[in-house]
């Protein structure tokens, strides 16, 4: 009981580990059941230690990156002088974030106004759980990995509306309404792209989902199906950069006319935690881009085989994260690449073009499937 | 009738722009690719570090100065048209006569610290004898300092 679908070394060694080390207990608490719980809750343990890892490690690497990109876009040399090319430069500015004072405004809702940035977080947690890193390395293994993520994936939106409603400022109520209403709106064809994944792959699972990618290049969703699929990716690209309130959807904290938006009235470590999860989400989305079109873990075979031979000797985790960060790379392109567009110019996309497009992307998805088998 | 006239060249003109829109968004991609993989194209001066290096743009306007030969003559007739150009009064030219009793400029006395090189003494100018230079570690701890004589001699008229 208690033994995964999916097994890895470390599971392994850990349910090899605690009957060893309770054969010294008493007789009294020598169970088969006993063992395989408390295997399970270390388990557990060393799965959370390993989503936070991944999620606050990131994060950093990802605000170094996001202000090289930035600056090189723009002509500039981003930070250079703490450190290596400035490396430690992000280290100082989270330090900095932690030391500030934290305090709310008066009139706040104050327990909304301090559980607003945890929900936040929330989400994108809890897709990094489902995503699979490598052939054995996923923390939660569910059939319904698509739906889920569809579910947890509007869960931001509550921490967005909440901190802007609490916060007792317009700028922050305005902010969070207009990402109310683009997030809402935006999950419509989200999860329409995440359903012609799931069509076209046969499965909810992401497991699944990557292993049907398996083969070359050209197995890949992304070019699998001629065209569709790349319409596909496009089309995912844009939904979930404004899922993910970036520019240039980033109305939520359109800075000239809202000042900030929904974490106006934020500052220090609540502040912090809305900038980590902006940034969390950054890597989920490009994961779940990667599982659903750029073949997940698999090596970018070409079908030649001695080049194939030397790219399946890298492990699975360094392709996924190689795939991970070009797909953060082209988020980063694009945010300092495009201007902002309107509120309503936002809307129309979404309900005159977005949404009509993937009903007719859904339609040749599946007569793509009937006419080839 | 009427609609369905204005109806066909409606639709043309949606077709079109779902083509030159996401052409036009390409164009811009290409251009900040071009800018993010060319070092050349960086602009930032890392500025204490490259301070042997650095050279100036040739448009930068530092300090004023007098354009002098070899021998440190110089162009100026003392005519006043640089005092009278100038904003806020940062220059004196004192004349002074020579043996002939011509009009000749005796001292070029030039405030630093009141100019804000704005360069419009130089385009004032007849006759070309000043001009801005491209000194900018110009900070000082005396103020005396900013009060200078720019001629070396007195004019030869």
């Amino acid at each position: 009981m208690f033994v995964p679908s999916v097994t890895n070394p470390i599971g392994d060694f850990v349910r090899n580990l605690v009957p060893q080390v309770t054969a010294y207990l008493p007789v009294a608490f020598q169970s088969e059941t006993l063992d395989s719980v408390v295997a399970f809750l270390i388990n557990a343990v060393i799965c959370i230690i390993a989503v936070c890892a991944v999620n606050i490690g990131s994060a950093p690497i990802l605000i170094y990156m996001e202000r090289k990109v930035c600056a090189h876009v723009q002509c500039r040399l981003g930070p250079m002088r703490l450190g290596w090319h400035g490396t430690i430069q992000t280290i100082a500015d989270v330090l900095k974030m932690l030391f500030k004072e934290v305090y709310a405004p008066s009139g706040a809702d104050k327990l909304m106004f301090y559980t607003a940035p945890m929900i936040v977080l929330i989400a994108p947690f809890m897709v990094c759980a489902l995503i699979p890193f490598s052939k054995d390395l996923v923390v939660a293994d569910v059939s319904m990995g698509i739906p889920l993520i569809i579910a947890v994936n509007g869960f931001g939106v509550l921490g967005i509306l909440l901190g802007g409603w609490s916060s007792n400022n317009k700028y922050s109520l305005l902010g969070a309404l207009r990402s109310g209403a683009q997030i809402i709106s935006y999950e419509i064809s989200f999860a329409m792209i995440l359903l012609f994944v799931v069509m076209i792959s046969g499965s909810t699972n992401l497991m699944d989902i990557t292993m049907s990618q398996q083969g070359t290049v050209f197995d890949w969703w992304i070019f699998k199906i001629p065209v569709l699929g790349f319409i596909a990716f496009i089309l995912f690209f844009i939904s979930s950069t404004a899922e993910m309130n970036r520019a240039p959807f980033d109305i939520a904290e359109a800075e000239q006319e809202l000042t900030g938006g929904y974490h106006t009235e934020y500052n220090g470590t609540p502040f912090a935690m809305f900038y980590l999860a902006e940034y969390i989400a950054l890597v989920t989305n490009s994961a779940l881009a990667t599982t659903c079109f750029l073949g997940g873990f698999h090596a970018p075979c070409i079908g030649f085989a001695p080049v194939d031979n030397v790219l399946n000797m890298v492990p699975g985790l360094v392709w996924f994260f190689g795939k991970v960060f070009f797909m953060i790379w082209c988020y980063m392109m694009v945010r300092w690449t495009f201007v902002r567009p309107r509120v309503d110019q936002l809307m129309d996309f979404e309900w005159k073009f977005l949404l009509p497009v993937n009903l007719v992307l859904l339609t040749a998805g599946a007569a793509w499937i009937a006419i080839s088998g | 009738m009427q609609e369905s006239s204005s109806f066909i060249p409606y639709i043309k003109r949606y077709l079109k722009r779902c083509i030159t829109g996401p052409w036009s968004l390409l164009c811009g991609l290409s251009v900040t690719f071009k800018y993010f993989i060319d070092p050349r194209r960086i602009v930032t001066e890392q500025y204490p570090e490259n301070r042997k290096t650095l050279k100036m743009h040739p448009r930068y306007r530092g300090r004023l100065e007098m354009i002098e030969d070899a021998d440190g003559n110089n162009h100026c007739t003392a005519c006043g048209m640089c005092e009278r150009a100038c904003p806020n009064a940062s220059i004196n030219v004192l004349s002074t006569k020579n043996i002939a009793g011509k009009k000749v400029l005796g001292r070029y006395v030039y405030h630093f610290a009141s100019c804000t090189q704005c360069g419009l003494c130089v385009e004032a100018c007849p006759f070309g004898a000043i001009r801005m230079n491209q000194d900018f570690e110009v900070a000082t701890t005396d103020p005396n300092t900013l009060e200078m004589i720019l001629n070396k001699k007195e004019g030869q008229g």
